[in-house]
């Protein structure tokens, strides 16, 4: 039995998650040799502590971890002081500074931890430097729930298709773009509508910005670009269109001639701009769904689709990249 | 170079071969022959519709060749636009000048908008426009998207392509 400590940074809807799945799937993971401990658990307000493990029950219910943090230390701090083998950081994303995520990963890696995120900001801003420290300290920095949330793509291309030359990777990387784009289709009415649905549903932001604008699917396509192209490019790079623009009669002149109209990234042309994409191509998904196609030497090309965002799909990513973790060191312990 | 050809040959047997001969001695290649024994003309020939890959300069000794075989020539030429792509454009698509859009794309020579729809919902919204533009090669319909998208960045139209089914 292989005993992990694992430290859980941030506790908003994707903490939530993680704290769930982690206590749902104990048995499973037992089951694979493998014991996650979640000995600590920090947001702005504090920390929850427990060197034999929290109770999940106990803070699920919480919103904040306010009322039940058993001590007062936070981020940077928390990481760097609780002796864990491994952080998962989950807090709020920014594409401009990337903080606070970037210091806390920069902290657990430096401090020999392995870092799972579902944090875009710290990758986009400075992924390189990331991907250094962690192998001069050779622990693994593992972020499959940035892109796509858990639609498999990261570990799909690096592993499944590892022999592979990849040419290029196209999809519709932001659901709520995606959910905008197909209601104003379906029913022909004007954006503004379309979005204050989104808002109402809780899926877009009171400033939607980041993700209409493109920027959301512009950090992915950094991601993208530097992980799996070794591009070395920073969002200045990209150059992104999102979908303000477009209009119920776009879509229904694209509709008429067999295309429906999508936000789509492209790497490494390095693009995001609303496509035509015709109705019967696999990539044209509805709704919330993501989807990408990866366009292969030897495989042709290869389409994925799945839940692009939500708590427990955000986790179960999250949890797959762990578990690659320690399948991979099973892996070299081998050979 | 692709050239096309419509001929008509007469109701008797062995017609088609004749037809053929003087491609083959031009070395001409076949890439397609389409042959409407139905579909007869007033006159009573066949029209037959050849599409071959050859060089220009060959084309008066195939069609002499072939006349000189009894055989009418009504048709021969470049097949020029083969690849066809389609776009849409929203924004003020007529206020700011369509004419001068379609004509840019048309007066490459090597691209055409063949059909055009608009649809204007209201005097000062954004209007959207459907663009099915042809061209003489995929080359050309890159270099007519890359005309567009200058178009688009300069009257501040969202230019929407179609993605590509592979990667380029």
């Amino acid at each position: 039995m292989r005993d992990v400590k694992v430290s859980l940074v941030g506790y908003g809807v994707v903490g939530h998650g993680v704290v769930d799945v982690l206590n749902r799937k104990k048995k499973m993971l037992r089951e694979m040799g493998l014991s996650l401990k979640l000995i600590s658990v920090s947001d702005h307000t504090g920390t929850v502590f427990a060197e034999d493990g929290i109770n999940a029950e106990k803070i699920l219910g919480e919103r904040t971890l306010q009322n039940v943090a058993t001590c007062s230390m936070k981020g940077k701090e928390a990481v760097s002081a609780i002796d864990s083998d491994l952080v998962i950081e989950v807090t709020p994303t920014n594409i401009v500074h990337g903080q606070p995520g970037l210091g806390h990963m920069e902290a657990a890696l430096s401090s020999g931890k392995h870092v799972v995120t579902s944090n875009k900001g710290p990758l986009v801003v400075s992924y390189g430097r990331l991907k250094k420290l962690a192998e001069d300290n050779g622990v693994m920095l593992k972020f499959e729930a940035t892109v796509g949330g858990t639609m498999p793509l990261i570990s799909l291309v690096e592993r499944t298709l590892g022999g592979n030359t990849i040419y290029g990777i196209r999809g519709i990387f932001n659901g709520t773009c995606n959910y905008i784009l197909t209601r104003m289709a379906e029913e022909g009415i004007p954006y503004t509508h379309a979005l204050s649905e989104a808002q109402d549903l809780g899926m877009a932001e009171a400033d939607p910005s980041y993700d209409v604008e493109g920027v959301d699917t512009a950090g992915k396509v950094v991601i993208l670009a530097n992980a799996l192209f070794d591009m070395n490019i920073k969002y200045s790079d990209v150059d992104v269109i999102g979908i303000t623009g477009v209009t119920p009669e776009a879509l229904a002149l694209a509709r008429k001639r067999g295309y429906v109209i999508k936000l789509i990234g492209d790497v490494p042309a390095l693009t995001v701009r609303p496509m035509l994409v015709p109705v019967d191509s696999p990539l044209a998904v509805a709704g919330t769904l993501n989807s990408a196609a990866i366009y292969t030497d030897l495989s042709g090309t290869i389409t994925v689709t799945g839940l692009g965002a939500g708590s427990i799909e955000t986790a179960s990513a999250i949890l797959t990249d762990i578990i690659s973790i320690y399948r991979t060191k099973r892996i070299d312990a081998i050979f | 170079m692709r050239l096309s050809m419509d001929l008509e040959l007469q109701d008797v047997p062995g017609q088609l071969l004749l037809a053929l001969q003087p491609l083959k001695e031009n070395k001409a290649n076949i890439i397609s022959v389409v042959h409407h024994r139905d579909r007869k003309t007033p006159r009573g020939t066949i029209p037959v519709r050849l599409v071959v890959e050859t060089d220009r300069s060959k084309l008066d000794t195939i069609k002499n060749q072939l006349k000189n075989s009894g055989i009418s020539v009504v048709r021969a030429g470049e097949d020029r636009f083969i690849e066809a792509v389609s776009v849409v454009l929203v924004g003020h698509v007529l206020d700011s000048d369509l004419g001068d859009t379609v004509s840019r794309i048309d007066s490459t020579g090597f691209a055409e908008v063949m059909d055009l729809a608009l649809t204007m919902p209201g005097v000062n919204e954004p209007s959207s426009a459907y663009l099915k533009i042809r061209a003489t090669g995929k080359t050309e319909i890159q270099k007519a998207l890359g005309i567009l998208r200058e178009v688009g960045r300069e009257k501040k139209l969202l230019v929407i392509e179609p993605i590509e089914a592979e990667a380029v």
